[in-house]
């Protein structure tokens, strides 16, 4: 008799603890399937305390302009961003997280900016903002604000693969004088040190951002041709087809990871 | 016009410390950096920062700062007020070109 009361005792014993192994091993290999690192974990503590606060953050300030932009009225039917988007926090939610996307008339990947530049030309009839210009940077910032804590999402369309896998070739591809990609670095050497600067894994996780060199606003494409003038290469212009490329394979690379716009960096 | 994002703890206590910050947009050029053709940019700078404080007719600064070619651009400034009334806090910032930008900000003591 005393088996039989064992018995299910014994299986219970053994089915809860298999759950909890079960759990255990998801929750570590969670862990490690996503030992991806942001700029931010690189980052010392006081440059990630200028980030965490909004009061602190240099950044905001062109949030700021950004928002009164967004509801500025321009081109010659006198509409703002507002017009026809509304309010920002609730359009704008989870929009860059998931550019670089396909626009529906050339059937070609556009980044963030050129989507705002195609709207103040065919909906506002304005002249739109040139790339990298403070106008440009601020209304930038304040739509992607609007993703903040959201996970990076590259949509799922299959028109996409062709260009991730370009701008794949062209992470790998080595350049400039130097001859290095930027897998070199980014990938093979993430951690470690270039001069007294810690090589981040290039996840572009909080774009546009504040970065204390600069002491300015920047683009993920100003970082790119930062890169690619110090490793003696010849940087693309603002809004180059390459350079939409890599931002794509770059979000298929993050994808998943927070964003943290409007960010900090050294 | 400058940008300024100036952060005061709403509602703070009667008699608490609170702490006050002001961030501002400006380039802060040192005049010392050579543009893309060699020649020195002229130096723009602010050169000072001055908080105060009025209530009921009288108006103190409390806080003031001199600054220098080396504090770097969108300068951030924070320090601590004790909140003994409520009355408005006035922040002015001065600088090279004429350059000069006020704010107020009205503190309610609870």
């Amino acid at each position: 008799m005393v088996f039989i009361w064992l018995l299910p005792a014994t299986f219970a014993a053994i089915g809860t603890e298999a759950c909890a192994a079960e759990e255990a091993a998801n929750k570590a290999g969670n862990k490690i399937t996503d030992s991806r690192k942001s700029g931010y974990d690189f980052m010392s503590a006081s440059t990630q305390a200028l980030q965490n606060d909004d009061s602190q953050n240099p950044a905001m300030l062109w949030v700021k302009d950004g928002e009164a932009l967004w509801g500025r009225e321009a081109g010659k039917d006198k509409k703002s961003c507002a017009s026809c988007h509304g309010a920002a926090p609730k359009s704008m939610r989870g929009v860059a997280a998931r550019y670089p996307a396909i626009e529906k008339k050339t059937r070609r990947p556009i980044n963030l900016q050129q989507r705002i530049n195609l709207c103040q030309k065919d909906h506002q009839h304005a002249a739109p903002f040139a790339p990298e210009t403070q106008e440009m940077l601020r209304i930038e910032s304040y739509v992607g604000m609007q993703s903040r804590g959201l996970a990076i999402t590259p949509p799922r369309d299959a028109r996409l693969a062709a260009f991730t896998q370009k701008g794949k070739v062209q992470f790998e591809q080595r350049m400039g004088q130097l001859d290095l990609s930027c897998a070199d670095c980014h990938d093979n050497h993430a951690g470690k040190k270039l001069g007294g600067a810690t090589i981040p894994e290039a996840h572009p996780t909080a774009y546009p951002l504040y970065r204390l060199e600069w002491q300015s606003l920047g683009s993920v494409e100003r970082r790119l041709r930062n890169c690619m003038s110090g490793v003696r290469a010849e940087p693309y212009p603002y809004g180059a087809p390459e350079f939409v490329e890599l931002e794509l394979y770059l979000a298929a690379r993050a994808a998943g990871m927070k964003l943290e716009t409007p960010g900090v960096r050294p | 016009m400058a940008r300024t994002l100036i952060t005061v703890p709403p509602n703070p206590k009667k008699n608490t410390v609170i702490e006050i910050r002001a961030l501002i947009q400006h380039p802060m050029e040192t005049g010392l950096r050579p543009d893309v053709e060699g020649k020195l940019q002229p130096r723009n700078i602010i050169q000072r920062f001055e908080c105060r404080f009025s209530s009921g007719g009288k108006s103190d600064v409390i806080f003031s700062a001199e600054l220098f070619p080396a504090i770097s651009a969108n300068p951030y400034i924070a320090f601590n007020f004790r909140a003994t009334q409520s009355g408005t806090l006035g922040f002015q910032w001065t600088g090279d070109n004429g350059f000069t930008q006020a704010e107020t900000v009205s503190l309610v003591v609870v």
